[in-house]
């Protein structure tokens, strides 16, 4: 089975996000990029069912691409998933926002291109957390999907997910091809070993265009206004439970 | 082979987050407990730090000096003694075998050097041979087909992990100095090698330092690394390359300390004030930073020497020289930055500042490097 994964190249986690003046984003000039972490843990089992590991045998996966839609310098986030053990990379390069519904269409001509089984997505990208990708994938596709997975187990030509969901656990059983989004909890990804990244740099990636894959990724959504959260105002201490709820009371909240 | 700028840029990151995300977390746990983790010990292997300076063909990284150095600035901005446990293989503990094996003495050991399957250590010093290593005493007599070693070496680097010591032995006692002396790959199973208990450290806990004895060590003579008679000369040109890590290091822990200052100065306040707003800090914070750039510069100047195949042993002096004293002077003003807060443990500024004391002294002590850097000159060799 082959599993693609795509992979977005997002601010680092580690870093505070500074709202540009203007309101209109968030500055990202001259701070470093990483792979969203939720399309690490993508990654990282879609390896793993190459491998061996994480409970899926050797194999499971015969092939793994890593594709990425963004600028010239998403290809670091391609080599980043080819140093983790992906086979190949494809570059969607596209400059500026491209927003979900463009970045599933995009997803959905290389799908019919390259025929995978399954492909995995991180549940959503820490920049803009939409949460959208893989579920506007699934429906492009008509395929089945399920999102948030903690789990996934490849059996009899099916797919089980278990995903973390109020009060328990659901499974969901899912006839391939499918698409399943992770979640935090699924695994915990590996360091690339320095030997790999090295190695990385021999493997093939692919550039290719939204005209290439007749895509038109034009915006559909205008952003209105970007803006810092409100700044906390300082906390303060009761003595009591009926204190608390008198406070409340008189905030207004219950 | 030097790699391209993109492939160095995600080793560096790679390095950087490793570091940053597995091993700070844990310094004052290993400082206390004096030991890593194994399971530390465990991802580092996994990650190629041990086979940093071997090369390809060997299964290591074969990083030039400079991109050795690069990484030795990552690797200084965590406690120095996870450090220790993989730089002896990338160092003084590979380097002589790197440089002066056989190809059926780097086939045999290398590959496992390079994975971290064998440990390796450095025995030059011994208790009458210190500064004046050339004056070493332990005998490697020639026997048939062995060598037989008998002798003491101290404060060996990982000699309690050790599978394999480089170990210098004077082979020609009737030559004093230098010239008498041969360097020999010594496993550590050879029946009469016993290693001593872990000294007790100002600093670095967790890195280990141990005497060792050889006491009628049938030593086979194709271990013997070089000609006899070359061993010190492999080990100097082992210690040029080794000072150069060393000098990475310290720029690492001087830039680490400097960013923990600035980020205490900005949020601590005194006189209704951010400290960083006292020009007297702020003196003490240009100060280390200008000093931390230099020795950055002259650890890349002199990396990039030794690639280009100039002899660097001055260089390599001089850059180890600023560098071990430049981060002594960053650590103690950092102390001072943090005022009590340096003097106690919680911020682990008080722990780096005895880790760095060492780097003044092995590998040669800076008064050494100031002989050698002299000498040098007055050879009239490098300007
Ligand atoms: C943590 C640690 C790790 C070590 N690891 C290793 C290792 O892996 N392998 C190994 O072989 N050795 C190792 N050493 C030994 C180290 O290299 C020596 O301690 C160092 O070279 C100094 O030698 P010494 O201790 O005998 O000091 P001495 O040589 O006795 O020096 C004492 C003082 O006298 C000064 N001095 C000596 N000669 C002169 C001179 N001619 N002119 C001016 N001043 C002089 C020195 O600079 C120093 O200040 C290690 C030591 C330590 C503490």
């Amino acid at each position: 089975m082959k599993v693609l994964v795509p992979v977005k190249r997002v601010l680092d986690y580690n870093l505070k996000v500074r709202v540009k003046a203007d309101g209109t984003g968030v500055d990202l000039s001259n701070l470093k990029m990483s792979m969203n972490p939720f399309d690490e843990i993508a990654v990282e089992e879609a390896v793993r069912m190459k491998e061996g590991g994480g409970g899926h045998p050797a194999g499971t996966a015969t092939e793994v691409v890593a594709i990425s839609i963004g600028p010239e310098q998403a290809q670091e986030t391609i080599r980043t998933a080819l140093a983790m053990g992906a086979d190949r990379g494809i570059l969607v390069k596209a400059e500026g926002e491209v927003e979900p519904l463009a970045v599933a269409k995009l997803l959905k001509a290389i799908v019919d291109a390259e025929q995978p089984g399954l492909v995995i997505l991180g549940k959503q990208a820490i920049d803009d957390d939409s949460n959208q990708v893989g579920q506007m994938l699934a429906a492009l596709l008509d395929w089945p999907q399920a999102t948030f997975a903690s789990k996934i187990v490849v059996a009899g030509g099916k797919i089980n997910v278990t995903r973390e969901i109020d009060g328990g656990l659901q499974t969901l059983s899912l006839e391939t091809p499918a698409i399943v989004t992770t979640d935090l909890r699924l695994n915990e990804p590996r360091y690339a070993s320095l030997p790999n990244i090295m190695k990385a740099k021999k493997k093939p990636i692919d550039a290719k265009t939204p005209a290439d894959l007749g895509v038109d990724v034009a915006p559909r959504l205008t952003v209105v206004k970007v803006a810092d959260p409100p700044k906390r105002q300082g906390g303060a201490k009761v003595k009591t439970v009926q204190d608390l709820v008198a406070g409340l009371k008189a905030a207004g909240v219950i | 082979m030097a790699y391209d700028a993109e492939t160095r840029a995600q080793l560096i990151a790679g390095v950087r987050r490793f570091v940053e995300e597995r091993l700070r977390p844990i310094e004052a746990e290993v400082a206390e407990a004096d030991a890593v983790p194994e399971w530390a010990l465990k991802e580092m292997a996994a990650l190629g730090l041990y086979g940093l300076s071997i090369p390809q063909e060997f299964g290591g990284l074969g990083l030039t000096m400079e991109e050795e150095c690069l990484v030795g600035f990552e690797l200084g901005r965590c406690s120095p003694a996870f450090r220790s446990a993989f730089g002896t293989n990338v160092g003084i503990g590979s380097q002589g075998l790197v440089m002066f094996g056989t190809d059926e003495q780097k086939a045999k050991y290398l590959p496992g050097i390079a994975s971290g399957a064998i440990v390796t250590s450095f025995a030059l010093t011994e208790p009458e041979a210190g500064s004046d290593s050339a004056a070493v005493r332990t005998q490697a007599l020639r026997d048939g087909d062995v060598y037989v070693l008998n002798g003491a070496k101290r404060y060996i680097t990982n000699a309690n992990r050790a599978g394999l010591f480089t170990v210098m032995a004077r082979t020609d006692p009737d030559v004093k100095g230098g010239a008498g002396v041969s360097a020999f790959l010594v496993p550590r199973e050879l029946k009469g090698v016993s290693v001593g208990k872990p000294e007790k450290k100002m600093g670095q806990q967790g890195a280990h330092i141990c005497d060792v004895h050889f006491d009628d060590v049938r030593v086979p003579a194709e271990n013997r690394l070089g000609e006899e008679g070359e061993g010190f000369k492999v080990a100097m040109r082992v210690l040029d390359r080794g000072r150069l890590h060393i000098a990475s290091v310290c720029c690492g822990v001087a830039e680490r300390l400097i960013e923990d200052c600035v980020k205490y100065a900005g949020e601590r306040k005194q006189f209704g004030q951010a400290l960083a707003s006292f020009q007297m800090i702020q003196a003490m914070l240009a100060d280390s930073r200008t000093e931390a750039y230099a020795a950055r510069s002259m650890v890349l100047d002199a990396a990039k020497r030794r690639d280009a195949g100039e002899n660097v042993t001055m260089h390599a002096s001089c850059a180890k020289l600023y560098a071990s004293e430049m981060v002594g002077r960053v650590a103690d003003r950092a102390v001072q930055i943090f005022g009590g807060a340096g003097y106690t443990a919680d911020h682990g500024v008080e722990r780096l500042y005895r880790d760095v004391r060492i780097f003044r002294i092995y590998e040669g002590t800076s008064e050494i490097q100031r002989l050698v850097i002299a000498r040098e000159m007055m050879r009239g060799g490098s300007i």
